[in-house]
């Protein structure tokens, strides 16, 4: 630091332009017994940021069940794992990237991909998987536009980091609601497969031994990322407006073949025991990574900042701390071995430097110079201030007494045909093919993916042993706007079913909780429902949490996003050859309905066509019902009795059924009774919303025929297989035959005679689905 | 038959090719920086980013120590399997005729491809016969098979035209149709899609990869017996 700087404190307008409030930057001084200096105010501004110190979050998230049998190691540590058996542990981890996606969505996703990797091999497990959750607004014409253009940067960045280091992108999903636009959502997620003995931590121990960085060099990207673009709103100007490149160099820069060397070279070096602790180094950088290190370890932490191999001259001390430049990991090694650790690092092309030592100060020391002879103290911080005593603050949760969000504007008529109802919801971009996406992913690099994209509701993993994992990850933002706590509960109940799907049982939950600004009494609401239903939901399936990722100020100048809680499971099945598929795959198997199946449109993709507003509230779900269906739909796909298995989701059975069509394009024919329709959907009628205004919903069909047909709600499942395994299910879980599979077209008839009338037959080509399902190619011609 | 499947900095498959090799016989990895191909009777150029693909794909790794060696060994005739980014290597090597492009479509792309065999008399696919359809994966972003018309004149007339993508399956753009090509000797081959990923019905949708290797296995005992 030049004299001048040293001697020049920084003062309280300093500390609120770097995020603080004027009574945090008091309790700093405090602290530190004197104001601090420049460089300690960039590190406190960091580590006190609501990205890294979780402070509006940390009292509702310890409310969070996070013990279970499977788990192996819950949050704290970067990634959380699971028990899989045969000694093995499955670390995962979702993180959010949304911000510097909205600023540059190339960049932004390609460092989301690549810092949720590191989590994953910082804790010693060799990373097998990346599945991705993504939010935009409406693609479609002029307004989407810009749309567009994040969508397709946003998906270039994944598969090119994700590509490039050779870890298959298995899954996924994404929405597209007006919300989103001005505040798009990358949420990525990892998995990585560890020996359950070998796993790392990152608590820094042993004084005396010495802390080496090793990876990329370290330049001026992404200084203050996680204070001034993680933990604020993002005004108009940064997503496309004038000011646009302002804060595109607080977005970092990713390089996957320098993460791949340092991914291989990570995995030696804790394979040959070199290494005490390991950490990667992510928001905040160097300073995030050092001050975490020795609060876990109970230690101090000194570090020589000219030892620390730099990407351009002349950074300030504070730049160098503060760095996001990725690619990097920090470890702690007996000064035996360094040698070796060196060594290995120069093996894998990467650089390594001893930067510092672990020591029993119980403090942060940054230093000048190469060696204590010639170095002057530049900083110094106790580790408990920088790591524990950022203030925590309770939220005001109050239901807000009007509607937050717009209805999206109609794109199909209320009483439309069911033909054309049908046809509108598979061509909707929140339920068309995801097939432009994720052909632009490697889902097949390891040889473990036993299901593709679009073969199964979950992606499946083939593990050495003959078992499989399987993975899923959702949040339907809209349906939690509508009610963060019941929506919450059927985000967790939807990615426990696509597991179920594939005859997996759930073992550990991870989440992103994606929201607005908690400072404000209605965001505080969603958040606070929100985990209440997430805790409730992952209590009943005892799937635990271990571990997750907060993403807050997610506004634009619009108002703020959907809450989007993204839930990620992880699950097994014991054998992989048998894992479920979503499709149908035989002529002749029966078709049925299984579970307790309660549709109603609130809150529905139809309803969304339609221009609808949002509900006030969703129906009540019996959790213990949807579990127990669940359960059976596993024990069933488990052991090979169904021929598919397929979740009902957006757009309810008539999507459902369309979709199990096209997989392997094999028709079905199905046979509806309209006074059981009409049952069917008057379990949740109770909620408003259900074609109540005596408009039609749909041409030709009841208003509870139409909920039946195209409602949504947890616990439904299409099933078929054999007359005998459908009968043997229904003897576990409620199982209403359809109708069988054979043909070229999605046939729907109607008997009896429901309230509304009969109801018109309709018969829909294979192809007719297929080219409306195809409708997102049009985004990426 | 003893396989060598080489490893830079970036690759990717490098696992994915030694465990196809080593459903037909022995296999072992060798390091870029080794030149020593420890008695491979052949070696497979795998897939992935080598050296990131800076520069150009493949451009980089052709001077690493271990394919100085390589390309000693198929100057003497040894077989040479290269795979995606191996392909784009042998082709920056010389070992290999034309070059690959961008993508038409612009876009790394993933999908299970149907390929013809055109030319089931060489090593790499003396277990096919000609007309076969194989069902293999492919996934890549420079893919689009080039060389000038009198080059790819002379090729077809030598047969050096081995895979050719069925119809409606060339996604990247690649001239003829063209998938897969050998040296005018016969003992090097390179194919944009990943014979390795077709080894398992359980991973790779089929087996049909296998097939390639196992004509590798033929070759190389054929030359013994």
């Amino acid at each position: 630091m030049p004299p001048e700087a040293s001697q020049t404190l920084p003062t309280l307008q300093d500390a609120l332009a770097l995020g603080l409030t004027a009574q945090e930057y008091e309790l700093v001084c405090e602290k530190q017994g004197a104001p601090p200096n420049v460089l300690e105010l960039a590190m406190y501004s960091l580590l006190w940021s609501e990205h890294c110190a979780y402070k509006h979050s940390k009292k509702l998230l310890r409310t969070l069940p996070t013990e279970g049998r499977h788990v192996v190691m819950g949050p704290g540590e970067n990634a959380g794992a699971v028990d899989v058996g045969n000694g093995l542990a499955c670390a995962f981890k979702v993180e959010s990237h949304n911000h510097p996606s909205a600023v540059e969505p190339f960049q932004g996703a390609a460092t989301g991909v690549g810092g949720i990797l590191r989590d994953i091999f910082a804790i010693g497990a060799r990373p097998i998987a990346v599945l991705d959750s993504l939010r935009f607004g409406e693609p479609a014409g002029e307004a989407g536009t810009r749309t567009r253009y994040l969508l397709d940067g946003a998906v270039s960045g994944i598969g090119h980091y994700g590509n490039s280091i050779g870890v298959p992108t298995i899954g996924g999903e994404v929405y597209f609601e007006g919300p989103y636009e001005h505040n798009c959502l990358v949420n990525a997620m990892a998995l990585g497969l560890a020996e359950r003995e070998r796993l790392m931590s990152a608590a820094a121990a042993g004084p005396g031994n010495v802390l080496v960085l090793f990876g990329a060099s370290t330049g001026r990207d992404g200084i203050g990322g996680a204070s001034v673009l993680a933990s604020a709103e993002l005004d108009h100007a940064d997503t496309g407006g004038e000011g646009e490149s302002d804060k595109r160099p607080t977005v970092q820069v990713g390089d996957p073949f320098e993460e791949k060397k340092l991914l291989e070279c990570s995995l030696e070096l804790l394979q040959r025991n070199l290494l005490v602790s390991l950490q990667d180094l992510g928001a905040a950088g160097l300073t995030s990574s050092a001050a975490e290190m020795a609060s876990k370890g109970e230690v101090g932490i000194e570090i020589y900042v000219d030892r620390i191999p730099l990407r351009e001259a002349g950074m300030e001390p504070f730049e160098v701390m503060v760095s996001e430049s990725q690619e990097r990991m920090l470890c702690v090694v007996e000064p035996a071995k360094v040698d070796a650790v060196l060594a290995l690092c120069e093996k894998w092309e990467v650089n390594g430097a001893a930067i510092g030592a672990v020591t029993d100060s119980q403090q942060v020391r940054v230093l000048s110079g190469s060696d204590p002879g010639s170095s002057e103290l530049l900083g110094e911080m106790p580790v408990r201030a920088l790591v524990d005593d950022c203030p925590l603050y309770d939220i005001h949760p109050q239901k807000p007494s009007a509607p937050i969000y717009e209805p999206a504007p109609a794109t199909l008529a209320p009483g439309s045909g069911a033909e054309e109802t049908l046809l509108a919801l598979l061509a909707c971009p929140n339920i068309a093919s995801r097939r432009p996406l994720f052909e632009q992913y490697d889902a097949i690099v390891q040889s473990r993916t036993v299901r593709r994209p679009e073969q199964a509701d979950a992606a499946v993993l083939a593990l050495a042993d003959g078992t499989a994992l399987a993975v899923s990850i959702d949040c339907n933002g809209r349906r939690v706007a509508a009610d963060p706590y019941r929506g919450t509960i059927a985000t967790v109940l939807e990615c426990a079913a696509n597991l179920a799907c594939v005859g997996a049982e759930p073992l550990g939950t991870t989440n992103n909780l994606n929201f607005g600004n908690p400072e404000k009494s209605h965001i505080a609401w969603q958040l606070s429902e929100s985990v209440r239903g997430l805790g409730e939901a992952c209590r009943a399936l005892q799937a635990p949490i271990v571990g997750g990722n907060v993403s807050l100020y997610n506004e634009g100048a619009t108002g703020p996003i959907y809450p989007t809680p993204v839930i990620g499971m992880v699950g097994r099945l014991a054998d992989a050859r048998l894992a479920g598929r979503l499709g149908f795959q035989r002529a002749g198997d029966e078709i049925a309905l299984a579970g307790p199946f309660a549709p109603s449109l609130a809150a529905s993709e139809l309803e969304k066509l339609h221009g609808r507003e949002l509900p006030d509230g969703l129906a009540q779900i019996d959790v213990e019902a949807v579990r127990a269906a669940q359960a059976a739909v596993r024990d069933a796909v488990a052991v090979g009795a169904l021929s598919s298995a397929h979740d009902i989701a957006e757009g309810g059975l008539a999507v459902a059924l369309a979709e199990c069509c096209l997989e392997r394009g094999l028709g079905a024919r199905a046979e509806l009774d309209a006074a059981w329709l009409e049952t069917l959907a008057d379990a949740a009628t109770s909620v408003p919303g259900d074609g109540d205004s005596g408009e039609r919903v749909v041409a030709g069909l009841s208003a509870r025929a139409s909920a039946a047909l195209f409602g949504e709600g947890s616990g439904g499942f299409i099933v078929s297989g054999a007359a005998a395994a459908l009968g043997e299910l229904g003897e576990r879980v409620p199982v209403r035959r359809l109708g069988a599979v054979g043909g070229d077209a999605l046939a729907l008839s109607f008997t009896g005679a429901g309230e509304g009338g009969d109801g018109e037959p309709f018969e829909l080509a294979i192809d007719a689905l297929r080219r409306a399902h195809a409708s997102l190619g049009e985004l990426f011609a | 038959m003893k396989c060598g499947v080489l490893q830079f900095p970036g690759s990717c498959d490098e696992v994915d090719a030694l465990q196809a090799a080593e459903r037909v016989g022995e296999a072992e990895l060798i390091w870029h920086g080794d030149r020593d191909l420890r008695g491979a009777d052949a070696i497979v150029v795998p897939g992935g980013f080598s050296y990131g693909d800076y520069l150009r794909a493949g451009a980089i790794a052709r001077f690493a120590p271990a394919m100085e060696s390589v390309i000693e060994f198929a100057r003497e005739g040894g077989l040479v399997l290269g795979i995606c980014n191996g392909f784009q290597v042998l082709c920056e090597a010389r070992l290999l005729p034309g070059a690959l492009l961008v993508n038409a479509n612009r876009r790394f792309t993933f999908r299970q491809l149907d390929l013809e065999v055109l030319n089931a008399e060489t090593s790499f696919t003396g277990a096919c016969s000609a007309g076969d359809r194989l069902s293999i994966p492919a996934k890549h972003a420079w893919g689009r098979y080039y060389a000038d018309e009198p080059t790819l004149a002379a090729m077809r007339e030598r047969g050096q035209i081995v895979l050719r993508y069925a119809p409606g399956e060339n996604f990247n753009g690649s001239l003829h149709d063209i998938a897969g090509v050998c040296n005018e000797a016969g003992n090097v081959f390179g194919l944009m899609p990943h014979p390795e990923h077709a080894i398992d019905e359980l991973t790779g949708g089929s087996t049909d990869g296998l097939r390639i290797f196992e004509s590798m296995r033929l070759a190389v005992e054929g030359a013994r017996a």
